[in-house]
């Protein structure tokens, strides 16, 4: 299967300095960390980034996160990280890093998961699985697309759902351990991808599946048993 | 240098089998296909060489198994940060398989693809000399789907993303083409030890 696009392998290899601007709290577990990155090449919806930090005593941690925010030209980024019990990256910025502070980042990689805005796009997230697909959504409104989006979303309770206050008419959310009043409480099923793939789209949809493994096996299987063809379904998975 | 303030890492021990940028993943295995993973059984498996050979030839699942079985224990490094200490994996040494195709002294490199479509390039010379191996085991039991199976390729001392999973074969050429992620910006050959994770790495 194709990428979306040609990636620049230049800027991939540069290491460049990004400084923290800004702190948001997005749940319990969740925050938002604005970068600027006066460099940055610019991005397309669904890319990822390398971020490295490094020790006094030269040792260091680099892991892939995805980028949060649309393209745009304010010279700033946003990376939305789930605090992992004991993460020696996610502790550090959700324990210790303050405004100001710097790290390193090389980017945008990976032009396979990336989403240009031109087709139908079926994105299906869970947990912090959801930071590439709102790139795309952000994106989508930013620009008045009128190509048809849908985001199906999966947390565990209305608190843990990431960017909850931003989410609207194109998203579904589906809770896994406590719903609001009314609202059942379970897995992502059959049931919530049906109507989705009812809709068909002109030239059906791109599918942008993800999350965990565990939940990215899940998905990608619901979307195949329900019609969508495989070579259509982009999987991201974050370990 | 440039330090991030507050930042310590983890209390850790110098291990001298972790490449440069890695971290022990421990029990962990993490799994990382952009593909939906394939339903394929081992009756449905087979395995080709054609390309730059004397005789291009397919083994099916039974034919594999005939050929003299070898196994790998070692390390595993994925572009994605981790590594895998004392993996077992068993199978077949791909020289084995390069004895009855017979390899044209012109073949420099190698496009492996899957099943499912996914391809790599590899040079050629990584894949011989007892380095490269086809396998369908992993821990003495059966490789699972998600990690490949029924059998993929495993070429340990390359990041893992050449280690193709669910193999269906390999085409010798004389000259390069990218695959599928070093068509997404990815190194052509990827050592670990020498950090090729990006192309102009
Ligand atoms: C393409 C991609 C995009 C991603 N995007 C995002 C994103 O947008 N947001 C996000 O939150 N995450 C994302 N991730 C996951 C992210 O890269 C990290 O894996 C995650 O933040 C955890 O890193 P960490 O350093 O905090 O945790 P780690 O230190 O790696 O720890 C992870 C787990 O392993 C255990 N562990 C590991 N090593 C040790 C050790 N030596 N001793 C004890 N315990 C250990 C920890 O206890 C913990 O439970 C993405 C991953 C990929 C591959």
């Amino acid at each position: 299967m194709p990428g979306r696009i040609e990636v620049s392998n230049q800027e991939a290899a540069v290491w460049q300095t990004a400084t923290l601007t800004e702190i948001r709290r997005e749940t319990p577990r969740a925050a938002t960390f604005r970068l600027a990155v006066p460099r940055w090449a610019g991005h397309l919806p669904g890319q990822h980034l390398m971020l490295r930090l490094t020790a006094a005593d030269g040792y260091t941690a680099q892991r892939h996160y995805s980028i949060a925010s649309a393209p745009d030209d304010s010279g700033h980024i946003e990376l939305t990280l789930d605090h992992v019990p004991d993460g020696e990256v996610s502790g550090w910025f959700h324990t210790v890093a303050r405004l100001g502070d710097t790290v390193e980042v090389r980017g945008p990689l990976s032009g396979f998961f990336a989403w240009p805005g031109d087709r139908p796009a079926l994105l299906i997230g869970a947990g912090s699985g959801v930071v590439p697909l709102m790139s795309m959504v952000r994106h989508h409104r930013l620009r008045g697309l009128a190509v048809p989006l849908r985001l199906l979303v999966s947390a565990r309770s209305p608190e843990e759902l990431i960017y909850a206050s931003e989410l609207g008419t194109e998203t579904t959310p589906v809770f896994t351990r406590r719903a609001p009043q009314g609202m059942p409480v379970g897995r992502m099923a059959a049931a919530h991808v049906a109507p989705l793939l009812a809709e068909r789209p002109a030239h059906g949809w791109e599918a942008y599946v993800c999350g965990s493994n565990a939940f990215a096996e899940h998905a990608s299987r619901l979307l195949v048993a329900a019609g969508q063809p495989v070579d259509r379904i982009r999987i991201e998975r974050f370990g | 240098m440039n330090v991030t303030r507050g930042f310590t890492g983890r209390p850790r021990v110098h291990n001298p089998g972790l490449p440069p940028g890695q971290y022990d993943a421990g029990e962990d295995w993490p799994v990382l296909s952009a593909e939906v993973t394939p339903d394929l059984a081992p009756a449905d498996w087979s395995f080709r060489i054609d390309g730059l050979v004397e005789r291009p030839h397919t083994w099916d699942w039974d034919a594999a198994h005939t050929l003299p079985a070898s196994a790998y224990d070692g390390d595993i490094h994925c572009v994605t940060g981790w590594s895998k200490f004392g993996v077992r994996f068993g199978g077949v040494s791909l020289d084995a398989f390069f004895t009855v195709v017979r390899p044209h002294v012109s073949a420099t490199h190698v496009i492996a693809y899957s099943h499912t479509g996914y391809t790599t390039n590899l040079p050629f010379a990584d894949l011989t000399g007892g380095r490269a191996w086809i396998v369908w085991e992993y821990d003495g039991k059966p490789l699972p789907s998600e990690h490949g199976g029924p059998a993929r390729l495993v070429v340990p001392h390359l990041y893992f993303w050449k280690s193709a999973k669910w193999i269906a074969g390999l085409t010798l050429l004389d000259h390069d083409e990218p695959g599928f992620w070093e068509g997404n910006g990815y190194h052509e050959r990827g050592n670990p030890w020498e950090e090729q994770r990006y192309s102009g790495d």
